[in-house]
């Protein structure tokens, strides 16, 4: 028997041994892998027609080729090239250089030669274009090297003259990647003649062709992104192009007149048909507004975006931009936005109620009139109520890139912004809303306009109501009457949609803070307090009332006055919300009452500082754990972690490093408790039951290190070997447990070569952390490594455990950042009696709405999860789009989740609950040899388990039987 | 000398009846055949007299451009199909089509049954006119003739409104119809190609507004309708059938939608449930927005809108109404108006214009007690509000068209000579092109030059680019080759092709000079000397040296002889054809040849 066993070890050694063969064996593969050109070669000879050739070629290019060979394989084509009479296949060849001499390690200035020797005998313009194409993807290969760039651009102006466009685009891309404008500076271009790259490019603005019109716009503008100052002189040249009759060459050259007007600001140019002169900048800013009534879309929208970007353009310039002057039947006619203005600073409300309150005025000069300006009069104005919503994004992205950089053009665009809230494209709409949010610092709303942004509060859509709160919560209001409306509004909002509460508490918390003189008088109605008459107290659940508590106490803070008009139920409710709704109410210095708050607050600053030293002296503590008795150690640890974790629940900057390194901790108690066990002592029958602990332990170790890898948020290297290296410990722990309760060999083989296989990874993927595991568990394990494979199972349980005992503690490294993920739903709110009624079989949508924090990539790692009573799991992998990023860190998840399930006879409730998935092998580094190949997409994205992180919350539901 | 004419029948310095006749490279082509709203006499069409005395009007015109559906653009079409005769081909979009006949029909109905009018168009002859229509897609070339082809742009304005080019050869004529440069609501905006027309042909109605922003429009609209039915309030909208009545539904249709709105708004029924159907046919004549949602849903089937019925008007609670007619002078809209005018917490919201003498323009004025029929006195306690909703485009639009067409005239017609005036002023300055605005009647002349066009083969014209090194796309160049004229279009050939055409041997044309040298060796040698010295000086050129003594440059043949009557002196032949490319001339050749070497030698040579 033992000698059958004996044999079946060897036999499963000599498995391994024959994967280290097969590995080998891979190398020796690659080894042959030049003999591809000569696969190829036979190939192309093989090839009978051009259409053969032409798919031998095509599957060529689909497999990769190596750095070393690659010179090989341009010879073979070479070869071929100079034989093939088909252009087509020629074309390919052509093409195949290019990509090949793009290859990694591969220098490709040997082939140069070749390529503009067969240029200058090609005679199609097909293939003559994808070789200058080749030629350039040499030359961005060589950026240093000045000769070849020089020939290259020689090789371009000669076939400048080619009759096909292709050919001269192909000439003009080159002369823009390649050229350069400095007189030869080295001595070997000296020979050469040098050319003056942006003559020859800037001739090429007037060819016939405009596809080559707009590649030679593009090749300059390419000269300009390669830091080469272009000449100002082309700015008369490329105005000229503005009216072409190409888009694509309009386009180009709006492009261009830009990158001039950046280059030379301050220059004065002549306005044609007068003696005037202006800026550079203001001209070009006046012929680019132009341009945003173009007839193509695609041109409105880059004159609209490059508009934002120019913001050295004079004020006087910028406001003409929303200035379209009205006029009916010749008389000059206020805009809606002018009488609105009038009417707020006449103290008037709106009344516009008369037929003819537009009516026009003075009379207009006709000859005064200009119907085409030239200059940028009104190019918002064209550009906000555009056809195409891409225009009108473009341009409220300007509007707010030019207001962000000046504050009179911001207090003038507010009222454009304001219309944009109406627009019919929800994006549209949005974005106004978020550009104004950028812009709110510069600028205090007018009640009229508060009027019309607070209108959409009733939008349906949940992101504009929510993006509304947030500009609410930066805006600046000029009068109590327009906080009042304000509020007011938010609380129909609140009623209407009663999930916004949050949101709308949040909001009214920063309008309050910042408006408090302007909440002051409106205290006593708010609160409708009666100053002889005791008011009936107001339900303190009501989120309306709450609302309006929060409003009121965030103004307070700031205004010491406050508090005396508070009735006394107020202060009561004021102490309840301080403690419920913490994060929304602050501490208030209210009369006669102890500060206990207060007392804390302003010293959290100063305590930083201990708390980071007390939580490194705890850390340091840990060290000395190696000297102590295991009873010792265990305290030691224990308390440590008892203080970590006070630590972290009292300061919320720290929990995250506390909680990581408690983890940590708690799996090296886990560890040190399960090998404390008297079990080990014991003969192994006798312990099946006992052992329950250690196989616990092992287990718990697992998924603390797998929270410790994935749930936190700036976890480096360093940590995620100590990590592993947990996860190894416990692994091995596993190992002797099992070997210990199980009898029979047979699964432990697989056991044991399983774990040495884990060894091997780790040491493969930590291989340059190794010398920081001095004396660790897999320090020694290495070096037992060659004893190990060849012993049997038994043996190498006894290895483990003695290793497993004698290695030392490792230090956890503290990384510089590190947050815990954390996720609450929102909703469902799990408060609901009344069960969630649908027919079984079919689905019901639940809504779910949560916020995660600190989630790196959840669009792929976070999952919903619902647990039904009769046990069964449901995993919903919720759609990229579901996942809003509000602020850094932060994302928000909005998702519908279907549940479904047979007939029930009573309600009952499902768990729902977030979910993080991980896939440890995505983290680790890729394995050497799978670099080259092709990584499987599924591998990517497999989920290897899943970590529970938020609360669970319970949803009562009640599949109905289906009537028939 | 060719020519464009022009005459307005309507429309000239006019706004209805729009009616242009154009002849064009003897083509003639009927722009709109509209009615005129003011008069109910012989004056509401067009006098299609004056086309042609006695002769048919199919002989006459060529074809009928029909721009929209509008009865002041098409209300007298069935009367010159069918009254007048005309078996010809009219040409007008799909969305035309398909309205077109729902507007003349009930024009009709209010002639005939209403105002009893006879010797009128009968449903019959609508029927059959619409039979003579052609539909035409948006950038659709039509071939009318061999020669006439039009072509339709988008013009906004209304559903299926479009602009037409009209193209005989090398002349253009582009009409606009109406047409409105902002998009609006359901509509986009007229876009028209720079196709560079001889003469561009515009309506004028706003050629002296420039209008607001149209958001501020929509916003005060909505607020209005908004609050007024926050408050309990019910919102009558008096709207014709077609047109802004769409515009509005769909403003109202998505705030509702936005905004989560419960209360009801209810359109009257008739005329506008068919024109709606239409409406949700042609979705790719409306807007982006439209047009890009409409597989998820039809903005048209509208979820909010509801048909209207009589007795609705008295429900309790807030509602919004649109009822026809818009100027609340009879029918629903009145019999609504009626009903809710004496509560203050109503409102009626007019849309348009309205005309003297109508309820609308009495309550739009201020007035608040109305003398109804039967001697009674109806207050007015209702919130009267005016809202413009136009389609059409204004002075800075107009001017943004003409800029995008590039034409090479204008002629204003559909618009008051007043404001014609002025904007024929700012075309004239601002865009210096010449600008006309002829009055009913009137014609217009415009030259044009003529143009030829003349065939050139791709290989001449290539070898012939190939010759200037620099790109020069506007420049007029001058190339050689041969101008075949031949059975009535002319086309322009290299000569070696010409020669082969036409069956004729070349004749090669070679000029001779003599040099004579002061030489007493041999020829050989001095044709040896002759070579070495040009084959020093004139590095860049070919020069060889024949076995049989003479010496070549590039073509030129250079011979030395001999003459016999002194042996002193040498003759040197210098000979080259006519065409010389790329070469040294000859004549500096000559001139090189004898300076150094022979200073003595004449110089006088002759030069072709």
């Amino acid at each position: 028997m033992a000698a059958h066993l004996k044999k079946r070890v060897y036999e499963e050694f000599t498995k391994v041994v024959q994967q280290q063969q097969e590995e080998i064996a891979t190398k020796k593969l690659r080894l042959t892998k030049p003999s591809k050109s000569a696969a190829l070669h036979i190939d192309l000879c093989k090839a009978t027609s051009p259409a053969d050739a032409l798919q031998y070629l095509l599957q060529f290019a689909r497999k990769p080729v190596e750095a070393e060979s690659v010179e090989g394989v341009v010879r073979i084509l070479l070869e071929h090239y100079y034989k093939e009479n088909d252009p087509s296949v020629r074309l390919k060849i052509a093409s195949l250089l290019g990509l090949l001499s793009k290859t990694t390690g591969f220098s490709p200035d040997c082939i140069m030669d070749d390529a503009i020797n067969i240029l200058q005998n090609e005679k199609s313009h097909q293939v003559l274009a994808q070789l200058l194409d080749t030629l350039l993807a040499i030359g961005t290969k060589l950026p240093e090297n000045q000769a070849i760039q020089m020939r290259l651009v020689d090789v371009a102006c000669q076939h400048l003259t080619d009759t096909s466009h292709g050919v001269r685009n192909k000439c003009l891309q080159l002369l823009g990647n390649l050229g350069s404008l400095e007189k030869s500076v080295t001595k070997d271009a000296e020979g050469l003649a040098t050319r003056d790259v942006q003559k020859i490019i800037g001739d090429y603005f007037s060819d016939q062709d405009p596809r080559v019109r707009t590649a030679a716009i593009k090749a300059m503008l390419q000269l300009h992104e390669r830091g080469l100052k272009l000449h100002q002189t082309i700015y008369n040249q490329a105005c000229k192009l503005l009216s072409d009759d190409y888009e694509q060459v309009r386009s180009a050259a709006v492009q261009l007149i830009w990158v001039v007007s950046q280059l030379y600001p301050e220059s004065i140019v002549p306005i044609p048909s007068s003696n005037e002169e202006i800026r550079l900048v203001d001209d070009a800013f006046g012929k680019i507004c132009h341009m945003v009534s173009d007839g193509s879309w695609v041109v409105r929208v880059q004159a609209a975006k490059l508009l934002g970007s120019m913001e050295q353009v004079s004020s006087h310039f910028l406001e003409q931009t929303l200035d379209k002057k009205l006029m009916s039947d010749l008389r000059r006619k206020r805009t809606a936005h002018e009488r609105a203005k009038e009417l707020y600073s006449s103290g008037e409300f709106s009344s516009g109620r008369k037929w003819g309150d537009d009516a026009p005025k003075e009379e207009v000069d006709t000859g005064a009139v200009n119907l085409i300006e030239s200059g940028a009069c009104g190019a918002f104005v064209h550009g906000l109520e555009d056809e195409m919503y891409e225009v009108r994004i473009a341009a409220v992205e300007a509007l707010c890139m030019l207001a962000q950089s000046s504050p009179s053009f911001a207090e003038k665009c507010l009222d454009f912004l304001v219309d944009m809230f109406n627009d019919e494209i929800e994006e549209v709409r949005l974005q106004s809303i978020h550009t104004m949010r950028k812009i709110s610092n510069n600028i205090t709303l007018r009640e009229d306009q508060l009027d019309t942004v607070l209108a959409v509060l009733e939008d349906s859509s949940r992101d504009i109501r929510e993006a509304l709160h947030e500009l609410l919560c930066c805006t600046n209001v000029s009068t109590k009457e327009g906080i009042h409306l304000a509020l007011v509004e938010l609380l129909k909002n609140l009623t209407k949609y009663p999930t916004d509460r949050d949101s709308i508490w949040k909001c009214l918390k920063f309008l309050g803070s910042r408006h408090p003189t302007l909440v002051l008088p409106l205290v006593p109605e708010l609160l409708s307090t009666h100053p002889f008459f005791d008011t009936a107290e107001p339900d303190m659940d009501d989120p309306a009332y709450i609302a309006v508590l929060v409003l009121i106490f965030n103004a307070a803070k700031t205004c010491p006055t406050m508090p005396a008009l508070f009735s006394d139920h107020t202060f009561r409710h004021y102490a309840y919300l301080r403690d419920s709704l913490s994060h929304l109410v602050p501490a208030l210095r209210l009369p006669g009452r102890k500060l206990v708050s207060s007392a804390v607050s302003p010293s959290i600053i100063s305590q930083e500082d201990p708390s980071q030293q007390f939580l490194q002296q705890s850390l340091e503590r840990v060290y000395s754990l190696q000297h102590l008795d295991p009873q010792g150690a265990q305290e030691l640890l224990e308390f440590t972690i008892r203080d970590l974790q006070r630590l972290g629940e009292l300061q919320s900057e720290l929990a995250g490093v506390a909680d990581f390194s408690a983890t940590y901790l708690r799996c090296q108690l886990l560890l040190i408790k399960a090998l404390q066990e008297k079990l080990w002592n014991v003969a192994a029958p006798l312990y099946l039951k006992q052992s329950d602990l250690a196989s616990a332990a092992a287990k718990q170790i697992m998924e603390e290190t797998y929270k410790m890898e994935f749930m936190y948020s700036g976890v480096e290297n360093k940590q995620v070997v100590i990590i592993h290296h947990m996860r190894l410990q416990a692994k091995a722990l596993q190992l002797i447990v099992t070997a210990r309760t199980t009898r029979g060999l047979d699964p432990l083989f697989g056991m044991c070569e399983k774990f040495l296989q884990e060894v091997d990874f780790f040491q493969r993927y930590f291989i340059t952390d190794l010398p920081h595991l001095q004396d660790s568990f897999v320090d020694k394990l290495l070096d037992l490594m060659p004893r190990l494979m060849t012993s049997k199972p038994a043996e190498v349980v006894k290895i483990l455990q003695t290793t497993l005992r004698q290695s030392a503690f490792l230090h956890l490294p503290l990384p510089e950042q590190i947050h815990k993920a954390s996720a609450t739903i929102i909703e469902p709110a799990g408060e609901s009696d009344n069960p969630l009624r649908f027919t079984s079989g079919l689905v019901v949508a639940l809504d779910v709405d949560a916020t995660l924090e600190h989630v790196q990539d959840p669009q792929n790692t976070v999952k919903v999860q619902v647990l039904y009573p009769d046990g069964q799991a449901q995993m919903i992998h919720p759609k990229p789009a579901d996942f809003r990023n509000p602020g850094p860190g932060r994302h928000r998840l909005i998702t519908q989740v279907y549940l479904s399930h047979t007939a029930w006879t009573e309600p009952c409730q499902v768990e729902v609950r977030l979910l993080l998935s991980y896939n440890s092998s995505a983290r680790i580094p890729k394995c050497p040899w799978m670099e080259g190949g092709e990584v499987s997409p599924q591998v990517e994205t497999s989920i290897e388990g899943t970590i529970p992180f938020s609360k669970p919350v319970k949803v009562y539901i009640m599949p109905k039987p289906a009537r028939r | 000398m060719p020519e464009i004419r022009v005459t307005p029948l309507g429309a000239g310095q006019d706004v209805g009846r729009s009616c242009i006749l154009v002849s064009i490279a003897g083509k003639n082509v009927m722009l709109d055949c509209g009615m005129h709203m003011g008069f109910n006499d012989d004056r509401r069409f067009p006098d299609f007299s004056y086309i042609t005395q006695n002769g048919r009007l199919t002989d006459f015109l060529d074809c009928v451009i029909i721009s929209h559906f509008h009865l002041d653009h098409c209300g007298a079409l069935p009367y010159f199909s069918e009254m007048v005769g005309y078996d010809g081909p009219i040409y007008m979009t799909h969305p035309t089509q398909a309205i077109c006949p729902i507007l003349l029909e009930d024009y009709r109905k209010i002639a005939v049954d209403k105002k009893g009018e006879a010797n009128f168009f009968t449903s019959q002859m609508i029927k059959d006119c619409m039979k003579k229509v052609v539909a035409v897609h948006l950038h659709q070339t039509v071939q009318v003739d061999d020669e006439l082809e039009i072509k339709a742009y988008y013009a906004g304005h209304v559903l299926g409104a479009a602009m037409f080019q009209i193209k005989v050869g090398s002349e253009s004529v582009v009409y606009t119809g109406d047409y409105n440069m902002t998009p609006d609501r359901h509509l986009g905006a007229a876009w028209i190609d720079k196709c560079r027309p001889n003469l561009l042909i515009t309506e004028s109605t706003y050629a002296t507004t420039i209008r607001d922003s149209k958001r501020c429009r929509e916003r005060d609209f909505l607020k209005k309708v908004h609050e007024t039915v926050e408050h309990g309030g019910k919102v009558l909208i008096p709207v014709f059938a077609l047109g802004r009545a769409q515009e509005l539904c769909i403003l109202l249709e998505t705030f509702w939608e936005r905004m989560n709105l419960k209360v009801p708004i209810y359109f009257s029924t008739g005329l506008t449930e068919k024109a709606n159907h239409y409406y949700k046919l042609f979705i790719p004549w409306t807007n982006q927005k439209i047009r890009k949602t409409f597989v998820q849903r039809n903005m048209f089937e509208f979820k909010h809108i509801k048909a209207f019925d009589r007795a609705f008007a008295d429900n309790p609670g807030p509602m919004v109404v649109f009822a026809t007619p818009g100027m609340l002078h009879a029918g629903q809209s009145l019999q609504i108006f009626r009903k809710w005018a004496g509560n203050e917490k109503n409102m009626v919201i007019m849309p348009g214009y309205c005309v003297q003498g109508t309820v609308g323009h009495k309550i739009l004025s201020g007035q608040r007690k109305l003398e109804m029929e039967g001697r009674q006195v109806l207050e007015v306690k209702m919130q009267v509000e005016y809202m413009s909703f136009s389609a059409h485009a204004d002075a800075k639009g107009i001017m943004q068209l003409v800029g995008q067409a590039e034409p090479e005239n204008v002629l204003l017609v559909h618009g008051e000579a007043k404001k014609m005036e002025f904007l024929k002023q700012k075309i004239e300055q601002e865009l210096r092109v010449s600008c006309y605005m002829p009055a009913n009647g009137e014609t217009v002349t415009l030259p044009t030059s003529l143009s030829i066009p003349v065939g050139i083969s791709l290989g001449l014209l290539k070898r012939e680019m190939a010759q200037g090194l620099l790109p020069e796309a506007k420049k007029p160049r001058l190339l050689h080759g041969t101008l075949i004229m031949k059975d009535s279009n002319f086309r322009l050939v290299s000569s070696e092709q010409a020669l082969k055409e036409l069956g004729l041997a070349e004749h090669q044309l070679r000029f001779t000079c003599r040099v004579h040298l002061h030489d007493t060796r041999k020829e050989q040698e001095t044709a040896l000397r002759v070579y070495s010295h040009l084959k020093s000086i004139l590095k860049e050129h070919c020069v060889q040296h024949l076995p049989d003594g003479s010496v070549t440059v590039e073509s030129i043949l250079i011979q030395a002889a001999a003459p016999s009557e002194d042996p002193g002196t040498k003759v040197l032949l210098v000979s080259w054809t006519y065409q010389v490319r790329g070469g040294p001339r000859p004549t500096e050749l000559s001139s090189d040849v004898t300076t150094p070497p022979c200073p003595t030698l004449p110089t006088s040579l002759p030069l072709p």
